[in-house]
């Protein structure tokens, strides 16, 4: 079988700075690495591989720097990495996202099951996965934790409000993958050498998609992002409250009566 | 004027997708609902809602005397459940017909594959998660407040073309009452579909209609602090009759259900009072209590974050506090105070 595991590359959340003079997000000094979520999809994958044979292959879009992250990924398990560049694909919603992707995969098929990440941590808009399901015209199952694959017919448990489904659907499909469902493995250490030393990235651009600039990048973007704000925190007291555990909790009695709620 | 603004694809209206689980109508639908009535009032435009399921009549009739102008209905044994790949179907045409200008429906999980899907299917533009509707002055365009870099940062989007659409987060905006004598038109739409269409079929299923924390006037928040034992601030939350949460790693480790986080990858509160303990305070869960009215924090790590979003910080072993703090509640009766 094979499995095709669509990761990103995110900035680390946390070490982003919001510049209030110019309403920019600042990234100099900001690390980059694969989205959480996404390290689950692979890993789903990769035991997909260990059960029933096949090959993983990782796909991502952004800028050359990404190779490092990719070959993490052929250090962790995967076959393949496929890595979409091109100055064009720059600034795309998740409309032109997700029609490239979407096109990289119809150029790899035939797959059996496509992997998402359930959401990235920097947009956190859940919508690529089942965009490009629809771009794909293949079933699509948002926040699988778990996979079962029976010839062509895959059970799939997922998550819903208040519980969970199991839903059963033909492959070729594409499932996201929930957050933590798994614990994604360390990459090899013999792998890793590998992958740095000899592994060849396919990198492939708008060209090799038969894209236009008008369909890809900002340029193929539906929605356009007039201005960024700062959702700063609000402001709070920060009352310290001294005393014994007694004491303490006396007086976050007082405050809970006070406040009521 | 509004009809310089609408391009020839629009009729200028709003259409919402109303979303219903188990028969019972998605708050979130209500509200994203008196939302567009609010919108489609300024700009002298109509509301359609539509209403997909089996026997889903009475949540139509609700939602036309809920800001809705026309409640479309579909009704099939295969829209029972909620399937991409059919809902759509049965959407497709309607909005293809209709040529509303803009698209809007609850993020919830359906709620967000649908648009997904629909936007894809259109070629439409679409804002996720949206925590903030507006027109802008002069173009009519509609502005959506897009939250992203776990909730700290808003981008403000608009759609090109038409029609614009929008996921809006729930808990943000109010539904309007029952107005009994605004009954709206209700109407049916034809249903074509096979049970081929059904791609994605539900073998088996468990709910457990958990609490909406995002609706809770009182809220007990537990994090990572509290080791693997959430019965200290289950039962705190039980004495003051508060809601329960749980900030993301918890419900990762199997130790809460996903429906209890609180954070950007989770539910945002509303809550007048929320207790946190144990949490450390990453952005990605502040963001969740945002709105909470006042926050009392309870950590054994002086240095959490969690106290820079704090309105009372209690600095000290959360295992003697929280006991301690229980029986304080029970005592003085603050249940419900």
């Amino acid at each position: 079988m094979k499995s095709i595991v669509c990761v990103k590359v995110t900035p680390k959340v946390e070490q982003i700075k919001f510049d209030e003079a110019r309403k920019t997000v600042t990234r100099e000094g900001v690390e980059n690495e694969i989205n959480d979520a996404d390290k689950n999809a692979l890993e789903m994958a990769l035991q997909l591989k260990e059960r029933h044979g096949g090959t993983v292959v990782v796909l991502s879009m952004g800028p050359p720097s990404f190779e490092s992250h990719l070959k993490l990924a052929i250090a962790m398990g995967a076959d393949d990495a496929i890595l979409l560049s091109d100055r064009s694909f720059g600034g795309a919603d998740t409309y032109a996202t997700s029609r490239v992707l979407a096109a990289a995969i119809k150029r790899m098929a035939p797959y059996d099951v496509v992997l998402c990440g359930e959401a990235s941590a920097d947009g956190s808009t859940e919508q690529t996965p089942p965009s490009i399901a629809e771009w794909l015209q293949v079933p699509g199952i948002m926040y699988a934790n778990s996979i079962e694959l029976q010839g062509n017919r895959v059970l799939a448990k997922k998550s819903i409000a208040g519980g969970y489904e199991t839903v059963e659907a033909e492959t070729p499909l594409l499932a996201s993958v929930e957050l933590g469902c798994n614990s994604p493995r360390f990459p090899d250490f013999r792998r890793k050498r590998w992958a740095e030393k000899e592994f060849k990235l396919t990198v492939w651009n708008m060209q090799d998609l038969g894209f236009s600039p008008t369909e890809v990048g900002l340029g193929g973007s539906l929605t356009e992002v007039k201005e960024l704000r700062n959702m700063s925190s609000r402001k709070r007291r920060g009352e310290l409250i001294g005393g014994d555990s007694k004491e303490v909790a006396a007086r976050l009695g007082q405050i809970i009566r006070s406040v009521g709620g | 004027m509004p009809d310089t603004r609408r391009s020839a694809a629009s009729d200028g209206s709003i259409f919402v997708f109303l979303e219903q689980t188990d028969g019972i109508m998605e708050e979130v639908s209500l509200e994203v609902l008196g939302e567009a009535r609010r919108l489609a009032d300024r700009q002298g435009v109509s509301v359609t809602g539509m209403v997909l399921g089996e026997n889903v009549g009475g949540l139509a009739k609700d939602a036309a005397s809920r800001g809705a102008d026309v409640v479309l209905v579909g009704e099939s044994p295969l829209l029972k459940d909620f399937a991409t790949e059919a809902y759509l179907k049965v959407m497709l045409p309607n909005i293809r017909d209709r040529r509303p200008d803009a698209v809007l429906m609850g993020a919830t999980r359906n709620g967000t594959a649908l648009a997904a899907g629909l936007a894809v299917r259109i070629g439409a533009g679409l804002m996720a998660h949206v925590i903030d509707l507006e027109i802008e002055s002069g173009t009519g365009v509609l502005l959506g407040s897009v939250p992203g870099f776990g909730g700290s940062i808003v981008a403000v989007c608009k759609c090109k073309g038409r029609p614009q659409m929008a996921t809006v987060r729930p808990g943000i905006f109010k539904p309007l009452p029952a107005n009994g004598s605004n009954p709206g038109v209700i109407e049916s739409v034809p249903v074509d579909l096979r049970s081929e269409d059904v791609k994605c079929r539900i073998m088996q299923r468990s709910v457990r209609r958990s609490e909406d924390i995002s609706r809770a006037e009182r809220m007990v928040i537990a994090g990572l602090g509290c080791k693997d034992n959430l019965s200290l601030p289950r039962r705190l939350a039980e004495a003051l009759g508060a809601g329960f949460g749980v900030s993301r790693p918890l419900a990762d480790k199997g130790l809460a259900p996903k429906d209890l986080v609180v954070g950007s990858t989770g539910y945002s509160i509303n809550a007048k009072l929320a207790v946190v303990i144990g949490v450390s305070g990453a952005a990605h869960f502040v963001s969740g209590i945002r709105d909470a009215e006042t926050v009392i924090a309870i950590n054994s790590d002086s240095s959490a974050l969690i106290f820079n979003h704090a309105d009372y910080c209690a600095k000290g072993d959360l295992f003697k506090i929280v006991p301690e703090l229980i029986a304080a509640v029970e005592a003085s009766g603050a249940k419900g105070a």
